[in-house]
């Protein structure tokens, strides 16, 4: 049985708000195995970032989680002192953020930013500045940048946003690590060098054989980079299968509507979109999230909020019309 | 680069002139004869016309101007009315005594202002927070004035342990001038007990007038630093398990210091602003008191020579932020401030 290094399992975050409590998170269940590369799919807003910012623990101050569990390497993150987060984020996990333009300091050099996270890693020998220097050089190296050297002594501004890119993966791959956190890291660059970036990063995280999780609002980047794709709605999980298995047989009626609208080549015209739009976080439906633009919903999806079943391998979704007492 | 710092300097110089022009005229449209001033009401028509034409007043605005701003190139400012010396005698005499109390002013201003800010943004929404804030509101409403003359009354009267008035006790000897700074004369001159006693004397003006600017740099920094405490860069550097206190004081301060810096020249013009009453109120005899009973004279020469002698100091203050700014900001230094 392959090891799990991320189990969320139940997690309910809210953040604070003029308008009151907007609960974001409404029970969210998700796992990532060693090695595995895992992606979440969702519309804007709908939680997808406060999922994967929760397992660093760096979410804004307003936000509070009145449930749920997060288990990394079997221990719970939630429950950590500050000294073991400490080395959850120095040596367990990184993340690597959406806009590059804005996810590296402005008045640091990348080298001195790059060895900064390298000395607080914890690796052996990096008290030495050679050292640091050494392994900043070498992640550098293997994402593919000309001149290491010359980007380690230049500032974020001088660089272009897909290099940028690339130093943030460098960045988060320079010392070992058992899960690489990616949210949207290509949204923010030209269409040219997207797919380069996704390519860097999906080819360091097998060479290093760490976890990954990818989120995108892109059906196409969830498929070619990742081997289980979670489908998210409103702050939950509402789908979760293998790649291939969820692009032949996508069960849940949302992740049929997000696959329709993927435009196809083979003619056809414009892609429908989904009528309504996704709910409101302050008074959020009693229900199922979907329910009020679900063109199947049943009474009782209006009043329960469905479970996740298990309808094959790694396939569950949480759906009533999957339960074996249907929709009564 | 050097064309960017060369550029900056024209200004400078360009400023600094259109400075010249500004105060000549405004010190030549008042109303008043000033030959006629400095002689009194009694004299004789024939020798106050004498003066006029001695101090080129009866020459036109244009060449009077000319006159004027030749021999301020070489340092030459005319005579004061009230001292009857030159006014660059004059101006030696004071300026150092005034620079001593915007220093003191000026490291005061910036370690409290900093300290304060970086402590309301690490506190942001405790009641630590909050005392800053109520501080700073006072700071800005109350001008220096009103705090010096707080200040006196509570650590000179009530509780006497400063001096309220002068440079130097009375019967103490000032020191050999060397750069007219007492405390670093004294200092020179190998004498402590000089030096504590110059600089004892400084210290209740110096506060006085710090106030405005300490509050106005603690609300700058802590709000760049809460700004900045939401920007990517800040959440991943945490991400990355880097110690709070070094994220505190390293990655985020550092960047979010420049609009502090970039106010300090403001609130140093401020410390020479509210220099003028807080000199008048100490009995201290700087530049600013200096100027103050020249203005009051009427004493046009004296007006002129302080106030470009301020705009000079004001200009250097400006070079060095600029090139403090440029040290803390890659983007200043290598695009020259074009972005």
């Amino acid at each position: 049985m392959t090891q799990t290094i991320v189990d969320i399992r139940d997690l309910y975050v809210q953040y604070r708000t003029f308008d009151g409590q907007a609960k974001v998170l409404n029970g969210v269940n998700l796992t990532v195995k060693k090695g595995e590369k895992v992606s979440i799919v969702g519309e804007t807003a709908c939680g997808k970032t406060t999922t994967v910012k929760s397992i660093l623990r760096i979410l804004a101050p307003q936000a509070s989680i009145p449930r749920g569990e997060i288990l990394f390497n079997g221990s719970d993150v939630l429950k950590m002192g500050y000294s073991e987060l400490n080395k959850l984020r120095s040596s367990g996990a990184s993340m690597i953020f959406q806009d590059p333009t804005m996810s590296l300091n402005p008045v640091f050099t990348i080298g001195e930013q790059m060895e900064a996270v390298i000395r607080y890693s914890g690796q052996s020998g990096v008290e030495q500045k050679s050292v640091r220097h050494e392994l900043a050089v070498k992640a550098l190296e293997e994402t593919a940048m000309p001149d290491p050297e010359r980007i380690l002594q230049s500032y974020p501004f001088q660089l272009s946003g897909g290099m940028r890119q690339r130093v943030c993966i460098a960045l988060s791959l320079a010392t070992p690590r058992d899960l690489v956190i990616a949210d949207e890291p290509t949204t923010n660059l030209d269409v040219t060098i997207q797919d380069q970036v996704l390519k860097i990063l999906k080819q360091r995280v097998e060479a290093k054989g760490c976890s990954l999780i990818l989120i995108t609002h892109s059906f196409g980047v969830a498929r070619e980079t990742t081997d289980r794709i979670y489908v998210m709605y409103a702050g939950n999980m509402v789908e979760t299968a293998p790649t291939q298995e969820l692009f032949r047989e996508p069960l849940h009626p949302y992740s049929r509507a997000l696959m329709s609208c993927i435009p196809r080549l083979s003619g056809g015209g414009m892609a429908e979109g989904i009528p309504g739009r996704l709910s409101n976080y302050h008074n959020p439906p009693k229900g199922c999230r979907f329910a009020p633009r679900c063109p199947e919903a049943m009474p009782r999806c209006h009043e329960e909020k469905p479970e996740s079943i298990d309808v094959g391998r790694e396939h569950q979704v949480a759906c009533f019309l999957y339960d074996k007492d249907g929709g009564k | 680069m050097i064309l960017t710092w060369l550029k900056r300097l024209g200004t400078y110089l360009f400023v600094l002139l259109g400075l010249s022009v500004l105060i000549f005229i405004i010190s030549r449209v008042a109303p008043g004869d000033p030959a006629r001033i400095a002689l009194g009401p009694r004299a004789p028509e024939s020798v106050v016309q004498a003066l006029r034409e001695k101090m080129n007043l009866d020459k036109p605005y244009v060449v009077q101007y000319f006159l004027w701003l030749n021999d301020a190139i070489r340092l030459d400012l005319g005579d004061s009315l009230q001292s009857r010396r030159p006014v660059i005698e004059d101006i030696k005499e004071y300026l150092p005594a005034t620079l001593e109390i915007v220093i003191i002013a000026g490291i005061w201003m910036i370690a409290w202002g900093l300290l304060l800010g970086i402590l309301a943004a690490k506190f942001t929404g405790t009641w630590l927070d909050g005392v800053i804030r109520v501080f700073s509101y006072l700071g800005v409403v109350a001008p220096a004035f009103v705090w010096s003359i707080i200040l006196m009354l509570v650590f000179a009267y009530v509780i006497p342990v400063f001096p309220s008035s002068g440079r130097i006790s009375l019967g103490m000897a000032p020191p050999p001038r060397v750069t007219g700074m007492y405390t670093i004369d004294y200092l020179l001159a190998g004498n402590f007990a000089g030096f504590k006693d110059a600089f004892v004397h400084l210290i209740l003006p110096a506060i006085g007038l710090t106030f405005g600017g300490i509050a106005q740099s603690a609300r700058i920094t802590r709000g760049t630093m809460v700004e900045n405490s939401r920007k990517d860069y800040i959440l991943a550097e945490r991400a990355y398990g880097i110690p709070e206190r070094k994220m505190l004081f390293k990655y985020l301060l550092k960047p979010s210091l420049i609009p502090t810096v970039s106010v300090t020249s403001l609130d140093i013009a401020s410390i020479f602003g509210g220099a003028f009453l807080v000199e008048q109120l100490y009995n201290y005899p700087g530049l600013a008191r200096y100027g103050m009973q020249a203005v009051l004279n009427k004493d046009l020469n004296a007006i002129a020579g302080v106030a470009m002698v301020l705009g000079c100091v004001f200009m250097i203050v400006n070079i060095i932020i600029d090139i403090i700014v440029a040290r803390l900001d890659p983007r200043v230094r290598m695009l020259g401030g074009e972005n």
